[in-house]
């Protein structure tokens, strides 16, 4: 744990972004993780991603559960508005939020105990409510506040780092998703900026449930030999689909690349995704295709990684219970509560 | 671009780069460190070691580190270096026994010419290893120009009796009012080796129509200041203009103000920004009323009946040629006359030898001077050396020391039989500030505080007495706080790829931006492709071998805050803060043969 404060000084060249910003405004308090910790790099992502879409701090509310990555809305942006809830209740608090707010940009943060087993229930359901949010899973295959014991997302027949072999079933976050409906689903890797950082930003653009499964290496308990989510064995197994770069404005995209490997997808709000197709079989609009793909990388070994599944016409909770445009937290009491008469009427018609 | 060699004693010794600029290279940093933990002498012994005259330099050094300073480029204004040194010098206890004693004699002697910095500090560095150093100076005391021509407004005389004495306390003779007229009879002595560390004596002229007649009123800067300051001169005209934008003009408008000058000004050809004055000393003028009139061309001194009454200038502005050379053309205006009693001329400074006889194996070059070795400081007469002015022309304190050292070890090679051509690496000590987890040996919570002033005497005291020092120095509390905004350059971020994970840690809390992870490539690409821009060639890239995933490290030195957070983030330790210190060479150093030693 780092005691003193980041310095306030800052590379004098710092670029700035539409409001003014440098990506160091969009910091929080230092870190009291592990030194190495990959959510740290998860951390630096959400910085650079916010950053990069000019977001205004305030607009945001971060919200968390229990553990070390839950711990880590501390740690960025510093003026947005955050929760941190009980442990694996973030989706619910997140969906309540939501309900009430629905201007807000919503960057729920858990980790793979938070949301594969105290709140496995929790997820799934703001999943297939289609809650509009960006759900960040950092997952590490252990629980690291506890010393290191398997959690749900740990790969059977992986190691601990006492040599004990995993002999349960591993939760598939990104396949649960998938099936769950997700309408945006990626999975990435604490150790590759320039494939997260993109996949944030368009995550956070997306209207509907997005869902970002970050392999992020617990230094401490599972970044040895026989892990299946250290450093070394992503990096080797990594079997990335895509590469994304986000476009937000019209400014024209730039074709550097060979013909007929960029694909552009056009998102509800008019930002576009621009796709550099790694697997040229890969098609990030089926989602059979993708379940199939998954599973068939996963029995080989491979980690995927990229953007998965992308819906960009999805629909969120609020068109489905057709809401009010307008936030329900800035509609006044006669307007929330309109009385017995009122409610003795609905009571008749559904009689 | 190949990965860097940190073993090379010059690649961290740029990245200080206050001790880099520093002709002496004095260890800034690490007697910054000292003043904050209250160690004033430890901290005064280190600057007596480098630079001979921490009391006189701490007020008059003309602080090429400054301007050099890391802080200056991570915000407005670098560290308050040089009168941090004048705060060891103030606060320091008796340091005369930590001082070195005069060595036995080894009945080898050697004359050195000129009371100055620069014969000072080959006397110090000789006298103790038994040399016998005779100094001749035409002035009864010691201390050359610092004595003669600073004014002691800005230094006064105690601090100069001070550190003079502390070298001829170490067996020195000093043969004050005995000025050197003839090299010829000084080689007939047989001193075993002769310096020459004469200044540059003479005021340069300004010979325009009026010169002659006006005469009386007329006075070259540098000698003015020296009969002031000896006391022959007591006062001077109700209005004085001052020719001249360097520092020696600076000294002779703020001397003219403390002597009767009611309305001084100062006139310089060339443009305000041009002016060869340090930016402080224009900044003191100004705050003492004296206004600097630039781009005014002096054509004639006016004068009636043998009196003068008044300056006549031409105006001019500046053209630049397409070689960017700067050329000053009238402007079409009118002449101007500036009505005035005295004028203090103060248009450079020249080198002279009358002394030294054509027949005395000293070669000069087309300019008159000396035909001087720059590593060495040995003339074409091998046993006659020259250092400070006297061998490249008007320059300041802090270089006259600096070629002091090199002479003196030049000389005592030469006695010693030795190659004085050969000159002995420095010796260089990198060890690790771990303390623990994430504690180290230094402070590395960076503050930020901006610069703090130096607090002045109130203007009318100062202005009523010509021996009242005007700055006061830094009281502690000041002296703290100025003492904590030093980076610690020396304390340097030391990496090691075999151990890298390439977690990142470091790169998201490097505060500066400083450290990329990318691929390497030749280094004008790799400026481009770093995390944060690379405005500062100059400053070093830091480039790792090659890492697992076949990027490599590369660290931009530019900017870096040495808080050690890299350091602290990093799981594997692949990172350390290691403390850098180099030991300059100097006469007598005790591992003159050894090569270095650097981690």
């Amino acid at each position: 744990m780092t005691y003193i404060a980041k310095p306030k000084f800052h590379h004098p060249g710092l670029k700035k972004n539409e409001l003014g910003y440098t990506h160091r405004d969009y910091e929080g308090k230092i870190s009291t993780l592990c030194a190495g910790c990959g959510h740290d790099s998860i951390t630096a992502s959400i910085i650079e991603a916010c950053y990069e879409l000019s977001i205004e701090p305030h607009r945001v509310a971060k919200i968390s559960g229990i553990g070390c990555s839950s711990k880590t809305p501390d740690y960025f942006l510093g003026n947005s508005h955050g929760f941190n809830s009980v442990h694996g209740r973030m989706p619910s608090v997140l969906t309540g939020a939501n309900l009430a707010n629905r201007d807000l940009i919503y960057l729920g943060v858990s980790g793979d105990g938070d949301s594969a087993s105290i709140g496995f229930g929790q997820f799934a359901h703001s999943i297939r409510r289609a809650v509009n949010m960006t759900y960040i899973v950092e997952n590490n295959g252990v629980y690291g506040l506890t010393k290191g014991q398997f959690s749900a997302t740990a790969d059977r027949g992986s190691k601990s780092k006492k040599g004990v072999t995993n002999t349960d079933n591993a939760i598939d976050l990104v396949a649960i998703a998938l099936q769950l409906g997700a309408t945006f689903v990626a999975r990435s890797f604490s150790g590759d900026k320039t494939q997260l950082v993109p996949l944030i930003a368009a995550a956070i653009r997306h209207k509907g449930a997005s869902f970002i499964d970050v392999i992020s290496p617990c230094i401490a308990f599972n970044n040895h030999a026989g892990s299946t989510k250290s450093f070394d064995y992503v990096r080797e197994h990594n079997d990335a689909v895509n590469r994304l770069d986000v476009l937000v404005g019209r400014e024209p995209i730039s074709v550097d690349y060979a013909p007929g490997t960029v694909q552009v997808v056009e998102q509800h709000d008019g930002s576009r995704l621009a796709l550099r197709k790694l697997d040229a079989d890969y098609d990030p609009h089926d989602r059979l295709g993708a379940m199939t793909f998954l599973q068939k990388h996963a029995a080989k070994g491979q980690i995927v990684t990229g953007l998965l599944y992308v819906d960009p016409d999805a629909e969120d909770l609020h068109t489905h219970l057709d809401t009010v445009e307008t936030p329900l937290n800035t509609m006044d009491e006669q307007a929330l509560c309109p009385g017995s008469a009122v409610l003795d009427k609905i009571n008749a018609s559904l009689r | 671009m190949k990965p860097t060699d940190i073993s090379a004693p010059d690649y961290f010794h740029k990245v200080v780069d206050c001790q880099w600029a520093c002709p002496a290279h004095t260890p800034v940093p690490e007697y910054i460190r000292l003043i904050a933990e209250g160690r004033y002498s430890d901290a005064y012994m280190i600057n007596w070691k480098s630079n001979v005259f921490p009391g006189i330099l701490g007020r008059t050094c003309d602080r090429p580190c400054e301007p050099a300073c890391r802080r200056g480029r991570v915000e407005d204004n670098p560290v308050a270096i040089c009168r941090l040194k004048r705060v060891a010098a103030d606060f320091k206890d008796d340091i005369k026994h930590r001082l070195p004693k005069p060595g036995p004699k080894n009945g080898k002697r050697i004359a050195l010419v000129g009371g100055g910095p620069a014969s000072l500090s080959v006397a110090r560095d000789l006298a103790p290893l038994g040399y016998h150093c005779t100094v001749f100076d035409g002035d009864p005391k010691a201390g050359g120009m610092m004595r003669s021509q600073i004014p002691k407004f800005r230094l006064p005389d105690s601090v100069i009796d001070e550190e003079t004495d502390y070298i001829l306390d170490l067996g020195v003779e000093f043969k004050g009012g005995q000025r050197v007229d003839s090299l010829k009879q000084l080689l007939s002595e047989n001193y075993d080796a002769i310096f020459v560390g004469s200044g540059a004596p003479r005021g340069r002229e300004l010979d325009i129509p009026g010169r002659k007649e006006a005469g009386a009123n007329i006075h070259i800067g540098i000698e003015w200041l020296a009969n002031v300051s000896f006391g022959h001169v007591d006062k001077i005209g109700r209005r004085v203009i001052v020719l001249g934008g360097g520092n020696t003009a600076m000294d002779c408008c703020r001397t003219a103000r403390r002597l009767g000058g009611e309305s001084v000004k100062v006139v310089v050809r060339s443009g305000f920004e041009e002016m060869k004055a340090s930016p402080w000393e224009k900044e003191d003028a100004i705050h003492e009323d004296i206004p600097i009139l630039n781009y005014m061309v002096p054509v004639a001194f006016k004068h009636v009946a043998g009196k003068l009454i008044g300056v006549t200038f031409q105006k001019v502005r500046a053209e630049y040629d397409d070689k960017g050379r700067r050329n000053l053309v009238p402007s079409g205006e009118p002449d101007e006359t500036i009505p005035c009693d005295d004028v203090l001329v103060a248009v450079g400074q020249e080198n002279a030898f009358p002394w030294i006889e054509a027949d005395c194996g000293i070669e000069f070059d087309k300019w008159h001077m000396p035909k001087v070795d720059p590593k060495t400081f040995v003339s074409t007469n091998p046993k006659v050396f020259f250092g400070g002015d006297a061998a490249f022309g008007p320059k300041n304190i802090i270089w006259a020391v600096a070629h002091g050292h090199d002479a003196a070890l030049s000389i005592h090679k030469m006695l010693s039989g030795e190659d004085i051509n050969e000159r002995p690496l420095p010796e260089v000590h990198v060890s690790s500030q771990k303390m623990g987890i994430h504690e180290w040996s230094y402070d590395n919570d960076i503050s930020a505080d901006k610069r703090f002033k130096v607090p002045h005497r109130d203007k009318v005291v100062a202005l009523k007495d010509i021996r009242a020092e005007v700055e006061l120095g830094y009281d502690l509390k000041l002296a703290l706080g100025e003492a904590q905004r030093c980076l610690n350059c020396d304390v340097q971020t030391v990496f090691s790829a075999p151990l890298c994970i390439e977690c990142d840690a470091c790169v998201d809390i490097c505060p500066m931006d400083c450290i990329s992870f990318t691929e390497n490539g030749e280094e004008d690409d790799l400026r481009q492709r770093l995390k944060a821009p690379s405005p500062h060639h100059d400053q070093a890239l830091y480039v790792s071998g090659d890492l697992k995933t076949g990027r490599v490290m590369v660290k931009d030195e530019d900017v870096c805050l040495h808080c050690g957070l890299c350091a602290e983030r990093c799981p594997t330790g692949a990172w350390d803060m290691q403390k850098y210190l180099i030991d300059m060479v100097q006469a007598g150093s005790t591992c003159q043969s050894k090569a270095r030693s650097a981690a």
